[in-house]
Protein backbone atom coordinates (compact mmCIF):
# COMPACT_ATOMS: atom_id res chain seq x y z
CA UNK A 1 0.00 0.00 0.00
CA UNK A 2 2.95 2.24 0.59
CA UNK A 3 3.71 2.75 -3.12
CA UNK A 4 0.40 2.54 -4.91
CA UNK A 5 0.45 4.00 -8.42
CA UNK A 6 -1.69 6.93 -9.54
CA UNK A 7 -4.26 4.73 -11.23
CA UNK A 8 -4.43 2.30 -8.32
CA UNK A 9 -5.43 5.19 -6.10
CA UNK A 10 -7.79 6.86 -8.53
CA UNK A 11 -9.76 3.82 -9.69
CA UNK A 12 -13.51 3.65 -9.41
CA UNK A 13 -13.59 0.35 -7.53
CA UNK A 14 -14.56 -0.10 -3.89
CA UNK A 15 -11.03 0.77 -2.65
CA UNK A 16 -10.41 3.61 -5.13
CA UNK A 17 -10.78 7.31 -4.57
CA UNK A 18 -12.22 7.92 -8.05
CA UNK A 19 -15.82 8.39 -7.03
CA UNK A 20 -14.95 10.54 -4.03
CA UNK A 21 -12.90 12.85 -6.21
CA UNK A 22 -15.66 13.05 -8.82
CA UNK A 23 -18.28 13.81 -6.19
CA UNK A 24 -16.03 16.51 -4.75
CA UNK A 25 -15.58 17.97 -8.23
CA UNK A 26 -19.39 18.09 -8.48
CA UNK A 27 -19.54 19.98 -5.15
CA UNK A 28 -16.93 22.42 -6.45
CA UNK A 29 -18.98 23.11 -9.58
CA UNK A 30 -22.18 23.49 -7.53
CA UNK A 31 -20.77 25.90 -4.98
CA UNK A 32 -19.05 27.93 -7.70
CA UNK A 33 -22.20 27.99 -9.82
CA UNK A 34 -24.43 28.97 -6.88
CA UNK A 35 -22.02 31.77 -6.00
CA UNK A 36 -21.71 32.89 -9.62
CA UNK A 37 -25.49 33.05 -10.11
CA UNK A 38 -26.00 34.87 -6.81
CA UNK A 39 -23.23 37.25 -7.88
CA UNK A 40 -25.05 37.76 -11.18
CA UNK A 41 -28.20 38.89 -9.37
CA UNK A 42 -26.27 41.13 -7.01
CA UNK A 43 -24.32 42.50 -9.97
CA UNK A 44 -27.50 43.31 -11.92
CA UNK A 45 -28.80 45.34 -9.01
CA UNK A 46 -25.40 46.89 -8.43
CA UNK A 47 -25.10 47.95 -12.06
CA UNK A 48 -28.65 49.29 -12.08
CA UNK A 49 -27.90 51.23 -8.89
CA UNK A 50 -24.75 52.73 -10.37
CA UNK A 51 -26.37 53.61 -13.70
CA UNK A 52 -29.85 54.77 -12.75
CA UNK A 53 -29.81 55.20 -8.98
CA UNK A 54 -30.03 58.50 -7.13
CA UNK A 55 -27.11 59.76 -5.05
CA UNK A 56 -27.54 57.65 -1.88
CA UNK A 57 -28.14 54.50 -3.94
CA UNK A 58 -25.05 55.18 -6.02
CA UNK A 59 -22.94 55.82 -2.93
CA UNK A 60 -24.14 52.54 -1.39
CA UNK A 61 -23.28 50.64 -4.58
CA UNK A 62 -19.86 52.29 -4.74
CA UNK A 63 -19.19 51.40 -1.12
CA UNK A 64 -20.20 47.79 -1.81
CA UNK A 65 -17.89 47.33 -4.78
CA UNK A 66 -15.00 49.16 -3.11
CA UNK A 67 -15.23 47.16 0.13
CA UNK A 68 -15.84 43.73 -1.43
CA UNK A 69 -13.13 44.13 -4.02
CA UNK A 70 -10.74 45.29 -1.31
CA UNK A 71 -11.17 42.46 1.24
CA UNK A 72 -9.42 39.12 0.60
CA UNK A 73 -11.96 36.48 -0.39
CA UNK A 74 -10.74 34.14 2.32
CA UNK A 75 -11.72 36.70 4.97
CA UNK A 76 -15.17 37.10 3.45
CA UNK A 77 -15.68 33.33 3.62
CA UNK A 78 -14.55 33.29 7.27
CA UNK A 79 -16.82 36.22 8.07
CA UNK A 80 -19.80 34.45 6.55
CA UNK A 81 -18.99 31.10 8.11
CA UNK A 82 -18.32 32.34 11.63
CA UNK A 83 -20.82 35.16 11.44
CA UNK A 84 -23.50 32.73 10.27
CA UNK A 85 -22.55 30.26 12.98
CA UNK A 86 -22.70 32.96 15.64
CA UNK A 87 -26.12 34.03 14.46
CA UNK A 88 -27.42 30.47 14.28
CA UNK A 89 -26.01 29.70 17.74
CA UNK A 90 -27.66 32.80 19.15
CA UNK A 91 -30.99 31.76 17.67
CA UNK A 92 -30.47 28.25 18.98
CA UNK A 93 -29.76 29.57 22.49
CA UNK A 94 -32.79 31.82 22.36
CA UNK A 95 -34.87 28.69 21.98
CA UNK A 96 -33.15 27.07 24.94
CA UNK A 97 -30.41 25.10 23.19
CA UNK A 98 -26.78 24.95 24.16
CA UNK A 99 -23.46 25.04 22.39
CA UNK A 100 -22.18 26.01 18.95
CA UNK A 101 -24.26 25.54 15.80
CA UNK A 102 -22.27 25.08 12.61
CA UNK A 103 -23.35 27.22 9.67
CA UNK A 104 -23.57 24.99 6.56
CA UNK A 105 -20.28 25.31 4.66
CA UNK A 106 -21.98 25.20 1.27
CA UNK A 107 -24.28 28.13 2.07
CA UNK A 108 -21.48 30.17 3.64
CA UNK A 109 -19.25 29.49 0.64
CA UNK A 110 -21.90 30.25 -1.97
CA UNK A 111 -22.91 33.48 -0.21
CA UNK A 112 -19.32 34.61 0.19
CA UNK A 113 -18.53 33.86 -3.45
CA UNK A 114 -21.77 35.54 -4.51
CA UNK A 115 -20.98 38.67 -2.56
CA UNK A 116 -17.39 38.98 -3.77
CA UNK A 117 -18.12 38.08 -7.40
CA UNK A 118 -21.19 40.34 -7.27
CA UNK A 119 -18.81 43.29 -7.05
CA UNK A 120 -17.04 42.13 -10.23
CA UNK A 121 -20.40 41.43 -11.92
CA UNK A 122 -21.49 44.98 -11.11
CA UNK A 123 -18.54 46.49 -12.94
CA UNK A 124 -18.81 44.11 -15.91
CA UNK A 125 -22.54 44.80 -16.37
CA UNK A 126 -22.05 48.53 -15.95
CA UNK A 127 -19.34 48.64 -18.57
CA UNK A 128 -21.39 46.47 -20.92
CA UNK A 129 -24.40 48.77 -20.56
CA UNK A 130 -22.36 51.81 -21.52
CA UNK A 131 -21.05 49.94 -24.57
CA UNK A 132 -24.58 49.72 -25.99
CA UNK A 133 -25.10 52.18 -28.82
CA UNK A 134 -27.49 54.89 -27.54
CA UNK A 135 -29.34 55.03 -30.84
CA UNK A 136 -30.56 51.46 -30.53
CA UNK A 137 -32.22 52.38 -27.24
CA UNK A 138 -33.69 55.53 -28.74
CA UNK A 139 -35.14 53.51 -31.60
CA UNK A 140 -36.79 51.22 -29.05
CA UNK A 141 -38.24 54.21 -27.20
CA UNK A 142 -39.45 55.79 -30.42
CA UNK A 143 -41.18 52.53 -31.31
CA UNK A 144 -43.25 52.84 -28.15
CA UNK A 145 -41.65 50.01 -26.18
CA UNK A 146 -42.26 49.89 -22.45
CA UNK A 147 -39.20 49.84 -20.21
CA UNK A 148 -39.63 46.16 -19.40
CA UNK A 149 -39.96 45.23 -23.05
CA UNK A 150 -36.92 47.31 -23.91
CA UNK A 151 -34.94 45.61 -21.14
CA UNK A 152 -35.93 42.13 -22.31
CA UNK A 153 -35.87 42.52 -26.09
CA UNK A 154 -33.08 45.08 -26.65
CA UNK A 155 -30.95 45.84 -23.59
CA UNK A 156 -30.35 42.31 -22.25
CA UNK A 157 -29.17 40.70 -25.50
CA UNK A 158 -26.96 43.67 -26.36
CA UNK A 159 -25.62 43.84 -22.82
CA UNK A 160 -24.73 40.14 -22.76
CA UNK A 161 -22.84 40.60 -26.01
CA UNK A 162 -20.48 43.00 -24.27
CA UNK A 163 -20.58 41.33 -20.85
CA UNK A 164 -19.81 37.71 -21.77
CA UNK A 165 -16.01 38.00 -22.06
CA UNK A 166 -15.94 39.64 -18.62
CA UNK A 167 -18.34 37.05 -17.22
CA UNK A 168 -16.04 34.30 -18.47
CA UNK A 169 -13.20 35.85 -16.50
CA UNK A 170 -15.32 36.09 -13.37
CA UNK A 171 -16.30 32.44 -13.72
CA UNK A 172 -12.64 31.37 -13.87
CA UNK A 173 -11.89 33.38 -10.75
CA UNK A 174 -14.95 32.04 -8.93
CA UNK A 175 -14.06 28.45 -9.81
CA UNK A 176 -10.63 28.82 -8.25
CA UNK A 177 -11.99 30.81 -5.33
CA UNK A 178 -14.27 27.87 -4.52
CA UNK A 179 -11.16 25.98 -3.30
CA UNK A 180 -11.01 28.48 -0.43
CA UNK A 181 -14.40 27.29 0.76
CA UNK A 182 -12.60 24.14 1.97
CA UNK A 183 -11.75 26.12 5.13
CA UNK A 184 -15.37 25.70 6.22
CA UNK A 185 -15.00 21.91 6.07
CA UNK A 186 -17.08 21.61 2.90
CA UNK A 187 -15.79 18.57 1.03
CA UNK A 188 -15.11 20.07 -2.36
CA UNK A 189 -12.22 19.18 -4.62
CA UNK A 190 -9.39 20.82 -2.70
CA UNK A 191 -10.61 19.52 0.66
CA UNK A 192 -11.15 16.00 -0.72
CA UNK A 193 -7.64 15.95 -2.15
CA UNK A 194 -6.29 17.01 1.23
CA UNK A 195 -8.20 14.19 2.96
CA UNK A 196 -6.99 11.61 0.44
CA UNK A 197 -3.45 12.89 0.67
CA UNK A 198 -3.53 12.64 4.45
CA UNK A 199 -4.88 9.11 4.62
CA UNK A 200 -2.71 7.57 1.88
CA UNK A 201 0.46 9.64 2.27
CA UNK A 202 0.40 10.28 -1.47
CA UNK A 203 -0.19 14.04 -1.57
CA UNK A 204 1.29 14.58 -5.02
CA UNK A 205 -1.07 12.14 -6.73
CA UNK A 206 -4.13 13.62 -5.03
CA UNK A 207 -3.31 17.23 -5.72
CA UNK A 208 -2.38 16.26 -9.27
CA UNK A 209 -5.78 14.60 -9.69
CA UNK A 210 -7.52 17.66 -8.25
CA UNK A 211 -5.61 19.92 -10.64
CA UNK A 212 -6.61 17.76 -13.61
CA UNK A 213 -10.26 17.85 -12.58
CA UNK A 214 -10.12 21.65 -12.24
CA UNK A 215 -8.65 21.83 -15.73
CA UNK A 216 -11.44 19.65 -17.11
CA UNK A 217 -14.08 21.89 -15.55
CA UNK A 218 -12.30 24.91 -17.01
CA UNK A 219 -12.13 23.30 -20.44
CA UNK A 220 -15.87 22.53 -20.51
CA UNK A 221 -16.87 25.96 -19.22
CA UNK A 222 -14.62 27.63 -21.79
CA UNK A 223 -16.52 25.85 -24.53
CA UNK A 224 -19.85 26.94 -23.05
CA UNK A 225 -18.71 30.56 -22.89
CA UNK A 226 -17.30 30.51 -26.38
CA UNK A 227 -20.58 29.13 -27.69
CA UNK A 228 -22.62 31.79 -25.83
CA UNK A 229 -20.32 34.55 -27.04
CA UNK A 230 -20.84 33.44 -30.63
CA UNK A 231 -24.59 33.42 -30.05
CA UNK A 232 -24.80 36.87 -28.53
CA UNK A 233 -22.32 38.40 -30.97
CA UNK A 234 -24.60 37.67 -33.89
CA UNK A 235 -24.77 40.70 -36.09
CA UNK A 236 -21.39 42.01 -34.98
CA UNK A 237 -19.19 42.68 -37.93
CA UNK A 238 -16.40 40.13 -38.16
CA UNK A 239 -18.10 37.78 -35.69
CA UNK A 240 -19.20 34.40 -36.89
CA UNK B 1 -61.51 78.19 -41.79
CA UNK B 2 -64.89 77.10 -40.46
CA UNK B 3 -65.04 74.22 -42.90
CA UNK B 4 -61.64 73.11 -41.71
CA UNK B 5 -62.82 73.30 -38.11
CA UNK B 6 -65.81 71.12 -39.00
CA UNK B 7 -63.52 68.59 -40.53
CA UNK B 8 -61.57 68.35 -37.29
CA UNK B 9 -64.05 67.26 -34.67
CA UNK B 10 -61.22 66.37 -32.30
CA UNK B 11 -59.75 69.86 -32.31
CA UNK B 12 -62.37 71.99 -30.68
CA UNK B 13 -60.07 74.44 -29.02
CA UNK B 14 -60.64 77.76 -30.84
CA UNK B 15 -57.03 78.79 -30.20
CA UNK B 16 -55.82 75.87 -32.24
CA UNK B 17 -58.06 76.71 -35.17
CA UNK B 18 -56.98 80.37 -35.04
CA UNK B 19 -53.34 79.47 -34.85
CA UNK B 20 -53.47 77.29 -37.95
CA UNK B 21 -50.72 78.52 -40.18
CA UNK B 22 -50.98 79.89 -43.67
CA UNK B 23 -49.59 76.76 -45.28
CA UNK B 24 -52.19 74.75 -43.44
CA UNK B 25 -54.88 76.79 -45.10
CA UNK B 26 -53.85 75.50 -48.51
CA UNK B 27 -54.87 72.08 -47.37
CA UNK B 28 -57.99 73.12 -45.49
CA UNK B 29 -60.53 70.38 -45.26
CA UNK B 30 -57.88 67.94 -44.10
CA UNK B 31 -57.26 66.83 -40.56
CA UNK B 32 -54.30 68.04 -38.56
CA UNK B 33 -51.80 65.22 -38.08
CA UNK B 34 -49.48 67.01 -35.71
CA UNK B 35 -49.84 70.22 -33.86
CA UNK B 36 -46.95 71.83 -32.03
CA UNK B 37 -47.89 74.67 -29.68
CA UNK B 38 -45.57 77.19 -28.10
CA UNK B 39 -42.70 74.73 -27.94
CA UNK B 40 -39.72 75.81 -25.88
CA UNK B 41 -36.59 73.83 -25.15
CA UNK B 42 -33.64 74.83 -23.02
CA UNK B 43 -30.41 72.94 -22.58
CA UNK B 44 -29.13 74.43 -19.36
CA UNK B 45 -28.96 78.18 -19.97
CA UNK B 46 -29.13 77.83 -23.74
CA UNK B 47 -32.53 78.43 -25.26
CA UNK B 48 -32.61 76.14 -28.28
CA UNK B 49 -36.30 76.52 -29.18
CA UNK B 50 -37.98 79.81 -28.32
CA UNK B 51 -41.64 79.17 -28.98
CA UNK B 52 -42.46 77.11 -32.04
CA UNK B 53 -45.99 76.74 -33.45
CA UNK B 54 -46.55 74.34 -36.32
CA UNK B 55 -49.65 72.55 -37.57
CA UNK B 56 -49.04 69.76 -40.03
CA UNK B 57 -52.04 68.64 -42.04
CA UNK B 58 -52.47 65.02 -43.01
CA UNK B 59 -50.60 64.24 -46.18
CA UNK B 60 -48.31 67.22 -45.88
CA UNK B 61 -44.60 66.77 -46.48
CA UNK B 62 -42.73 69.37 -44.46
CA UNK B 63 -39.02 70.02 -44.88
CA UNK B 64 -37.37 71.64 -41.89
CA UNK B 65 -34.23 73.52 -42.86
CA UNK B 66 -31.75 75.46 -40.83
CA UNK B 67 -28.06 75.80 -40.14
CA UNK B 68 -26.52 73.52 -37.56
CA UNK B 69 -27.48 74.58 -34.06
CA UNK B 70 -30.72 76.14 -35.23
CA UNK B 71 -32.69 73.58 -33.21
CA UNK B 72 -34.24 71.62 -36.05
CA UNK B 73 -33.29 68.16 -34.77
CA UNK B 74 -34.32 69.11 -31.27
CA UNK B 75 -37.69 70.23 -32.62
CA UNK B 76 -38.22 66.86 -34.29
CA UNK B 77 -37.12 64.93 -31.20
CA UNK B 78 -39.51 66.90 -29.02
CA UNK B 79 -42.44 65.69 -31.12
CA UNK B 80 -42.14 62.13 -29.80
CA UNK B 81 -40.56 63.17 -26.51
CA UNK B 82 -37.15 61.66 -27.18
CA UNK B 83 -36.27 65.13 -25.94
CA UNK B 84 -38.41 66.59 -23.17
CA UNK B 85 -39.78 70.02 -24.05
CA UNK B 86 -39.28 72.75 -21.48
CA UNK B 87 -42.70 74.19 -22.27
CA UNK B 88 -45.41 73.66 -24.85
CA UNK B 89 -47.89 71.15 -26.13
CA UNK B 90 -47.69 68.34 -28.68
CA UNK B 91 -50.84 66.93 -30.27
CA UNK B 92 -50.60 63.81 -32.40
CA UNK B 93 -53.64 62.82 -34.48
CA UNK B 94 -55.92 64.84 -32.23
CA UNK B 95 -54.56 63.53 -28.95
CA UNK B 96 -52.49 65.87 -26.80
CA UNK B 97 -49.58 64.34 -24.89
CA UNK B 98 -50.37 64.75 -21.21
CA UNK B 99 -47.41 66.28 -19.37
CA UNK B 100 -46.33 67.32 -15.92
CA UNK B 101 -43.27 69.18 -14.67
CA UNK B 102 -40.29 66.84 -14.39
CA UNK B 103 -37.35 66.94 -12.01
CA UNK B 104 -34.92 68.98 -14.10
CA UNK B 105 -37.35 71.74 -15.04
CA UNK B 106 -38.45 70.15 -18.34
CA UNK B 107 -41.81 68.58 -18.94
CA UNK B 108 -42.22 64.83 -18.76
CA UNK B 109 -45.04 62.61 -19.98
CA UNK B 110 -47.60 62.24 -17.23
CA UNK B 111 -48.98 59.01 -18.65
CA UNK B 112 -46.25 56.75 -19.98
CA UNK B 113 -48.86 54.37 -21.39
CA UNK B 114 -50.34 57.17 -23.49
CA UNK B 115 -46.89 58.29 -24.63
CA UNK B 116 -45.94 54.77 -25.73
CA UNK B 117 -49.23 54.43 -27.61
CA UNK B 118 -48.70 57.76 -29.38
CA UNK B 119 -45.06 56.92 -30.10
CA UNK B 120 -46.13 53.74 -31.84
CA UNK B 121 -48.19 55.99 -34.16
CA UNK B 122 -45.16 58.06 -35.06
CA UNK B 123 -42.44 56.50 -37.19
CA UNK B 124 -38.96 57.83 -36.67
CA UNK B 125 -36.00 57.52 -39.02
CA UNK B 126 -32.66 58.50 -37.52
CA UNK B 127 -29.53 59.97 -39.02
CA UNK B 128 -27.49 56.98 -37.81
CA UNK B 129 -30.16 54.41 -38.78
CA UNK B 130 -30.22 52.85 -35.28
CA UNK B 131 -31.23 49.40 -36.43
CA UNK B 132 -31.06 46.81 -33.66
CA UNK B 133 -27.73 45.17 -34.37
CA UNK B 134 -28.58 41.78 -32.84
CA UNK B 135 -31.60 41.29 -35.08
CA UNK B 136 -31.78 40.57 -38.78
CA UNK B 137 -33.35 43.12 -41.10
CA UNK B 138 -36.61 41.15 -41.12
CA UNK B 139 -36.60 40.85 -37.32
CA UNK B 140 -36.00 44.59 -37.07
CA UNK B 141 -39.03 45.32 -39.21
CA UNK B 142 -41.26 42.81 -37.38
CA UNK B 143 -40.20 43.73 -33.85
CA UNK B 144 -42.55 46.62 -33.06
CA UNK B 145 -45.65 45.32 -34.92
CA UNK B 146 -45.37 41.96 -33.14
CA UNK B 147 -44.25 43.01 -29.67
CA UNK B 148 -45.51 46.60 -29.28
CA UNK B 149 -48.67 46.48 -31.37
CA UNK B 150 -49.19 42.77 -30.67
CA UNK B 151 -50.48 41.97 -34.14
CA UNK B 152 -50.50 38.40 -35.49
CA UNK B 153 -47.00 37.23 -36.43
CA UNK B 154 -47.95 35.81 -39.83
CA UNK B 155 -49.60 39.08 -40.84
CA UNK B 156 -46.60 41.10 -39.63
CA UNK B 157 -44.22 38.81 -41.51
CA UNK B 158 -46.05 39.21 -44.82
CA UNK B 159 -46.31 42.96 -44.35
CA UNK B 160 -42.65 43.25 -43.38
CA UNK B 161 -41.68 41.39 -46.55
CA UNK B 162 -43.88 43.70 -48.60
CA UNK B 163 -42.28 46.81 -47.10
CA UNK B 164 -38.78 45.41 -47.63
CA UNK B 165 -39.73 44.71 -51.23
CA UNK B 166 -40.95 48.25 -51.52
CA UNK B 167 -37.70 49.79 -50.28
CA UNK B 168 -35.75 47.35 -52.43
CA UNK B 169 -33.89 45.19 -49.89
CA UNK B 170 -36.12 42.13 -49.71
CA UNK B 171 -33.16 39.90 -50.65
CA UNK B 172 -31.26 41.24 -47.61
CA UNK B 173 -33.98 40.33 -45.13
CA UNK B 174 -31.92 37.63 -43.36
CA UNK B 175 -28.79 39.78 -43.10
CA UNK B 176 -27.70 41.56 -39.97
CA UNK B 177 -27.50 45.36 -40.25
CA UNK B 178 -23.70 45.35 -40.00
CA UNK B 179 -23.57 43.53 -43.36
CA UNK B 180 -25.51 46.28 -45.14
CA UNK B 181 -24.36 49.52 -46.70
CA UNK B 182 -25.53 52.76 -45.12
CA UNK B 183 -28.14 53.29 -47.80
CA UNK B 184 -29.50 49.78 -47.32
CA UNK B 185 -29.56 50.24 -43.56
CA UNK B 186 -31.47 53.48 -43.87
CA UNK B 187 -33.99 51.87 -46.23
CA UNK B 188 -34.39 49.02 -43.72
CA UNK B 189 -35.00 51.63 -41.02
CA UNK B 190 -37.66 53.25 -43.20
CA UNK B 191 -39.32 49.84 -43.69
CA UNK B 192 -39.15 49.33 -39.93
CA UNK B 193 -41.05 52.52 -39.25
CA UNK B 194 -43.55 51.89 -42.07
CA UNK B 195 -44.40 48.51 -40.54
CA UNK B 196 -46.05 50.25 -37.58
CA UNK B 197 -48.60 51.96 -39.84
CA UNK B 198 -47.52 55.36 -38.54
CA UNK B 199 -49.84 58.34 -38.85
CA UNK B 200 -46.79 60.58 -39.13
CA UNK B 201 -43.20 59.89 -40.08
CA UNK B 202 -40.31 61.88 -38.67
CA UNK B 203 -37.00 61.92 -40.55
CA UNK B 204 -34.00 63.28 -38.65
CA UNK B 205 -31.39 64.10 -41.32
CA UNK B 206 -31.90 60.70 -42.96
CA UNK B 207 -29.18 61.15 -45.57
CA UNK B 208 -26.55 63.09 -43.62
CA UNK B 209 -24.57 60.00 -42.56
CA UNK B 210 -24.53 58.49 -46.05
CA UNK B 211 -21.83 58.46 -48.67
CA UNK B 212 -22.86 60.82 -51.48
CA UNK B 213 -23.49 58.00 -53.95
CA UNK B 214 -25.95 56.34 -51.53
CA UNK B 215 -28.07 59.43 -50.86
CA UNK B 216 -30.11 58.97 -54.02
CA UNK B 217 -31.51 55.53 -53.17
CA UNK B 218 -32.84 56.78 -49.84
CA UNK B 219 -34.28 59.97 -51.34
CA UNK B 220 -36.07 57.89 -54.01
CA UNK B 221 -37.79 55.85 -51.29
CA UNK B 222 -38.77 59.03 -49.45
CA UNK B 223 -40.12 60.57 -52.62
CA UNK B 224 -42.27 57.46 -53.18
CA UNK B 225 -43.65 57.78 -49.66
CA UNK B 226 -44.45 61.45 -50.25
CA UNK B 227 -46.26 60.53 -53.48
CA UNK B 228 -48.40 58.07 -51.50
CA UNK B 229 -49.68 61.01 -49.47
CA UNK B 230 -47.92 60.13 -46.23
CA UNK B 231 -47.49 62.80 -43.60
CA UNK B 232 -43.80 63.50 -43.21
CA UNK B 233 -41.66 65.87 -41.18
CA UNK B 234 -38.17 65.88 -42.62
CA UNK B 235 -35.17 67.60 -41.12
CA UNK B 236 -32.78 67.75 -44.03
CA UNK B 237 -29.92 69.42 -45.82
CA UNK B 238 -31.13 68.14 -49.19
CA UNK B 239 -32.30 71.30 -50.92
CA UNK B 240 -33.48 69.28 -53.92
CA UNK B 241 -35.81 67.26 -51.73
CA UNK B 242 -37.10 70.35 -49.94
CA UNK B 243 -37.73 72.15 -53.23
CA UNK B 244 -39.19 69.34 -55.31
CA UNK B 245 -40.74 66.77 -52.99
CA UNK B 246 -42.00 68.62 -49.96
CA UNK B 247 -45.02 70.87 -50.17
CA UNK B 248 -44.02 73.03 -47.27
CA UNK B 249 -40.70 74.41 -46.11
CA UNK B 250 -39.91 75.69 -42.65
CA UNK B 251 -36.66 77.52 -42.03
CA UNK B 252 -35.50 77.56 -38.45
CA UNK B 253 -33.06 80.18 -37.26
CA UNK B 254 -31.78 80.45 -33.69
CA UNK B 255 -34.81 78.76 -32.22
CA UNK B 256 -37.42 80.71 -34.18
CA UNK B 257 -39.37 79.97 -37.33
CA UNK B 258 -37.90 82.40 -39.85
CA UNK B 259 -39.73 81.17 -42.94
CA UNK B 260 -42.79 78.95 -43.39
CA UNK B 261 -44.52 78.39 -46.68
CA UNK B 262 -44.76 76.56 -49.97
CA UNK B 263 -41.32 75.78 -51.47
CA UNK B 264 -41.94 77.95 -54.56
CA UNK B 265 -42.68 80.93 -52.34
CA UNK B 266 -39.89 80.37 -49.85
CA UNK B 267 -37.20 79.49 -52.37
CA UNK B 268 -38.51 81.94 -54.98
CA UNK B 269 -38.96 85.12 -53.07
CA UNK B 270 -37.89 84.88 -49.48
CA UNK B 271 -37.95 88.13 -47.59
CA UNK B 272 -35.55 86.73 -45.03
CA UNK B 273 -31.99 87.85 -45.62
CA UNK B 274 -30.84 85.07 -43.31
CA UNK B 275 -32.57 82.45 -45.49
CA UNK B 276 -31.10 83.81 -48.72
CA UNK B 277 -27.69 83.69 -47.05
CA UNK B 278 -28.32 80.09 -45.94
CA UNK B 279 -29.33 79.03 -49.45
CA UNK B 280 -26.33 80.73 -51.00
CA UNK B 281 -24.04 78.80 -48.66
CA UNK B 282 -25.45 75.41 -49.73
CA UNK B 283 -23.36 73.30 -52.08
CA UNK B 284 -24.96 72.89 -55.49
Amino acid sequence: MSHASFWELMNFGPDGWGWSMMRAAGVTVMVALAGFILGGFIGSFGAWAKIAGNRPVRIAADAYTTILRGIPDLLVIFLFYFGGSLALSAIYRAFGGEGFVDFPGFAAGAMAIGLTSGAQHTEVFRGAYYAIHDGELEAAKAAGMTRMMMLRRIIMPLLLRHALPGLGNIWQVVLKESALVSVTGLIELARQAQIGAGSTRQPFYFFMAAALLFLMITFVSNRVFRFSEAHFSRGVRGAR
Amino acid sequence: MSSSALAQPVLQDPDLALAASSADAQLSGQKTAISIRNLHKNFGDVEVLKGIDIDVAEGQVVSILGSSGSGKSTLLRCVNFLESPTMGEITIAGETVRTRPGKNGDLEAADIGQLNRLRSNVGMVFQSFNLWSHKTVLENVMEAPVYVQKRPVAECHDEACAYLEKVGIYDKRFSYPSRLSGGQQQRAAIARSLAMHPKVMLFDEPTSALDPELVGEVLRVMRALADEGRTMLVVTHEMGFAREVSNRVIFLEQGWIEEDGAPETVFGASRSARFRQFIAAQPH
